[in-house]
């Protein structure tokens, strides 16, 4: 007897449990299962700062939030339509941000009295009727993940642990997804090392699907069909592994061997593990000391020519900012990634922000410019990287991508580009003797790559300040106002080689949404609905926030209001208001999370006309005008 | 697959030491040992057999970090103690390259500490010549992490409280490969110390003791006014003896400390550059009671940290091909029509 089966544009689910339930995995599994199935998805991962919470406590609870639609995604979305939570610590942490109304899935063996204990609760929410606006589905997972495991040759704590597989399998049975994804993963993960845990897991899978068909809570299944996703051969891509891949393929297109220069931080240090397992690319990963040594043995290597590179978080981009004053006066190309999490301090480790705007701009000693750009989404992360070491090398400049936590980790789908279209990076060094001065500069104000070892090119750099025609020791002050400037100049140059700012939605009108970074997801969706509301929005987000792009204030002064959204107390804001005298509205947020598209919204509401009433996916009832 | 240029080198058997002297002028204060210490690199380096423009000197901050202004090969004068990471860098991109670094006390003993460490530890292909002259020179004169105790300073009007660091206890506990010392003002002694640290794999420490004429002067006076007294010159497969004519050497008592006996007693030491004890106890000798130890404490082989790098990046090539297209498109893909 098959079920109805409800069609549905976007759904928003997110698995909870404590963080040795295995919810990353889970999620991994259903955001691969439903990529392959064609719906475009958005992810967030979201798991404890402690390395091991007590487990069943609240500070041990791990999530993963997976968007997934037939339209184009741009978030990992505001409140999950379906809550997958394993225990009762799980539950009280999300359910808050569960859409009223929206589907709880919850294992009822998690609710026993110490499970709530733990959890800080006094009654089980399961028997006080504080669920009464959600359609609960409780089910004893683990007791049915034991009885499908029965045969199996594991013992009963190890069987226990494929209860996860059993809720996955009903949720796939939920979403109309086939098993066979999950299934091939399973027997390629354990199949060799430990049949009996592939037995178990696959048995868990199969009994959560079947439990779906047959058992009477659910009235009927849902499928959400394909996007319209320009054609393609795509995969996941994260964030951190889009910097890895794209530090790979500028070395590859640029010819110079990459060395990374690094000290693990979270969130950053997945970007050295990709890399580290690239060695076949000529790569040289080299886990620092400490953060000094990251940027300073990059610098090293950029003087002996390497593609150099060195990545991090707030508090070590603030160590290396001596460091980054050395390589603005040597002049030498570095990318620097600063994977942005809550600060100051150690601040919340996991959780995104992206308060390190005016750290990258300013936060050295000394005039000291340096290139900023920031990817806007995962995948993006690989193009954005890309770019970076185009201006690094052309402009002989270290470069600084503001990637965070939320990039870093969320994982999008990428279209594998054929290396033949990728951009070139032509690099040349100097090899001719004659008239060589390392400071002379060519049309773009770069001076020559001179690397030791060119037979007649002998010569000293360093710290000081140099003469700006002969490089020696200067020490006048004219000469160091000259350099001063002329190095500012080099970086206000790099806008010349942008392509002109592209302009989303209305050209011109009530509002014009002004973002950079992370925030591109939540915006972009914001707007999307806003014009389908009928107002005239457009959206603008910034790539390159040093130097700004030329044409930037000419766009601004065609709307009636900029909005700048940003996960900091407006430091975008205060940028343009004194680089472009611009009266923007800062609106702002700092709770390690990124925007919800109902507050873009809100934020919005002050500026525009009285239009329909606004509300969070209005876009499901229309289409977006065709762009101007 | 790099695209650095590949350069015909220079024929190294024609240097001469001049090739060595650049043009700026050396600004150090009359009467510095540096400049006794820049004579004996800039004469020891056209003999080495390598090409001049292969060699790249790398320096911190402080007097003895002007050194690479001073020598007509690549330079780099970089910020206070981090010259160990950067030759670091340059070393694992640039393993064709001669890597020199010269540092101080303060530099490599306080404010870079842990590069200097590390950089031991990993035996990365260094040459680090430490310029100790128990003081800072540059910011005109207060106590450096090898001052003596009771050292009386402009930030230590009332003698200094901090216990000194002994660079080659350092620097032996941090696994470091080639560790020596030398007098900076003593040429010949300073040259066979620096021609063994040229031809170490590896890191190689040598600590040259420099008197700063001008805040620290004297500091080591006793070892060059009575030499045989004073310094214990330590040679491989040699007794460990010192005084005139060599009447005394150094013994181990029966508690296994180090102990002055007739340089003709049958327990003298024999100096083993690879003994790890021994090269202790020769570092912990101290006046008054004992002289002071110069030449080589220890020289001992372990791969290079370059080496093994490079390795590392060789094996993997040699197993995988590196094809951009195929790691752009790995993992799990779908299509989308």
């Amino acid at each position: 007897m098959s079920k109805k089966v409800e069609t549905l544009e976007s759904v928003v689910i997110r698995f909870a449990g404590d963080s040795g339930d295995g919810m990353q995995l889970t999620g991994t599994q259903f955001t691969e299962t439903t990529a392959l199935a064609g719906n475009d998805v958005a992810t967030f991962p979201d798991y404890p700062a402690e390395i091991r919470a007590p487990a069943g406590t609240v500070a041990g609870v791990s999530g993963f939030q997976i968007h997934f639609s037939s339209l184009e995604v741009f978030t990992p979305g505001d409140a999950p339509d379906v809550l997958v939570a394993m225990n009762a610590a799980a539950l009280k942490v999300n359910l808050p941000d569960v859409k009223k109304g929206g589907t709880l899935i919850v294992n009822t063996a998690g609710f026993d009295k110490r499970n709530l204990e733990k959890a800080g609760l006094t009654k089980s929410p399961l028997e006080d009727g504080s669920l009464s606006a959600y359609r609960v589905v409780a089910v004893d997972v683990t007791a049915l993940t034991m009885k499908a495991v029965e045969g199996t040759k594991l013992g009963r704590k190890y069987a226990e642990r494929s209860k996860n597989f059993w809720a996955l399998g009903l949720v796939y049975w939920m979403f109309t997804r086939p098993l066979d994804h999950t299934i091939e993963w399973i027997n390629a993960k354990f199949a060799k090392k430990s049949p009996d845990v592939a037995e178990a897991n696959i048995a868990a899978l199969k009994a959560g699907h079947i439990f779906g068909e047959n058992a009477e809570v659910f009235a009927h299944s849902f499928v959400v069909p394909p996007a319209a996703i320009p054609p393609g051969r795509y995969k996941n891509l994260s964030g951190n592994e889009g910097v890895a891949l794209g530090m790979v393929a500028a070395s590859q297109l640029s010819g110079l061997d990459l060395f990374l220069g690094t000290y693990p931080i979270t969130p950053a240090s997945d970007i050295l593990h990709h890399l580290a397992a690239l060695r076949h690319f000529g790569v040289t990963t080299f886990q620092a000391e400490d953060e000094i040594a990251g940027v300073t043995s990059a610098i090293g290597a950029a003087y002996g020519g390497a593609l150099a590179a060195t990545t991090t978080s707030g508090p070590g981009l603030a160590l290396k900012g001596e460091g980054l004053g050395l390589a603005v006066i040597l002049e030498l190309p570095l990318l620097v990634v600063d994977v942005q999490r809550g600060g100051p301090s150690t601040g919340l480790p996991t959780k995104t922000e992206q308060a390190d705007l005016l750290q990258a701009l300013f936060g050295r000693h000394g005039e000291s410019p340096i290139p900023v750009l920031a990817p806007a989404t995962p995948a993006d992360c690989f193009w954005v990287t890309l770019e970076a070491a185009r201006i690094a090398v052309k402009y002989m400049t270290p470069v600084l991508i503001l990637s965070d936590g939320y990039l870093a980790n969320g994982v999008e789908p990428f279209k594998i580009p054929d290396v033949a279209d990728l951009p070139k990076i032509p690099v040349s060094f100097r090899t001719d003797p004659n008239g060589f001065f390392p400071y002379e500069r060519d049309e773009n104000l770069a001076r020559p790559w001179a690397l030791p070892g060119t037979p007649g090119l002998e010569h000293r750099i360093g710290g000081l300040e140099k003469h700006q025609k002969t490089g020696a020791i200067s020490y006048d002050g004219e000469n160091h106002e000259a350099m001063v400037e002329t190095r500012e100049a080099k970086v206000q140059k790099v806008a010349e080689s942008y392509a002109p700012t592209e302009v989303h939605g209305d050209t011109s009108g009530e509002l014009l949404f002004l973002g950079w970074g992370s925030t591109f997801g939540s915006i972009r969706q914001a707007v999307r609905t806003l014009r389908v509301q009928g107002h005239e929005v457009g959206h603008v987000h910034l790539r390159n926030l040093n130097p700004l792009p030329n044409d930037l204030a000419a766009i601004m002064k065609r709307y009636k209001k900029v909005i700048v959204p940003e996960l900091n107390l407006g430091q975008l804001a205060f940028l343009l208001r004194g680089k472009l005298l611009a009266d923007v509205v800062s609106h702002t947020k700092v709770q390690g999370k990124p925007f919800y598209e109902s507050e873009l919204l809100e934020a919005a509401a002050p500026y525009l006309e009285k239009k329909n009433e606004l509300t969070a996916g209005s876009r499901a009832h229309g289409s977006e005008r065709a762009d101007a | 697959m790099s695209s650095l240029p590949v350069l015909a080198h220079t024929d190294p058997s024609a240097l001469t030491r001049k090739d060595f002297v650049p043009s700026a002028e050396v600004k150090w204060c009359p009467g510095c040992v540096d400049y006794s210490i820049l004579n004996q690199v800039q004469k020891l380096l056209p003999t080495l057999g390598i090409p001049r423009e292969n060699f790249a000197f790398i320096s911190g901050i402080g007097c003895s970090s002007r050194f690479p202004y001073y020598m007509e090969t690549f330079g780099l004068h970089s910020i206070h103690g981090r010259a160990p990471a950067i030759a670091t860098g340059l070393k694992l991109a640039r393993p064709d390259l001669d890597v020199w670094v010269v540092t101080g006390d303060g530099d490599s003993l306080a404010i870079g500490g842990n590069h200097f460490m590390h950089a031991l530890r990993r035996n990365v292909g260094l040459k680090i010549l430490l310029f100790n002259n128990r003081i800072y020179g540059l910011t005109k004169g207060q106590y450096s992490p090898t001052s003596e105790i009771g050292k009386v300073t402009k930030s230590a009007p009332m003698g200094s409280i901090d216990y000194p660091i002994d660079p080659v206890s350092f620097a032996l506990g941090s696994g470091a490969t080639f560790i020596a010392r030398a007098m900076g003002n003593d040429g010949p002694q300073l040259y066979d110390v620096l021609t063994r640290a040229s031809q170490h794999k590896g890191t190689a420490l040598v600590e040259i003791f420099t008197n700063c004429v001008i805040f620290n002067d004297g500091a080591f006076d006793q070892y060059t006014e009575n030499k045989a007294e004073q310094q214990l010159r330590m040679v491989h497969g040699e007794p460990l003896r010192f005084g005139k004519d060599g009447s005394k050497g150094i013994a181990i008592d029966s508690h296994g400390r180090p102990t002055i006996v007739a340089g003709d007693a049958p327990n003298v030491l024999i100096h083993d550059e690879q003994s790890d004890a021994l090269s202790f106890l020769l570092a912990r000798l101290n006046p008054p009671e004992f002289p002071m130890s110069f030449g080589v404490f220890r020289a001992v082989n372990r791969p290079a940290y370059e080496q093994l790098a490079g390795d590392q990046i060789a094996y993997a090539k040699s197993k995988k091909k590196a094809d951009l297209q195929a790691l752009l498109g790995s993992g799990e893909t779908w299509e989308v029509k």
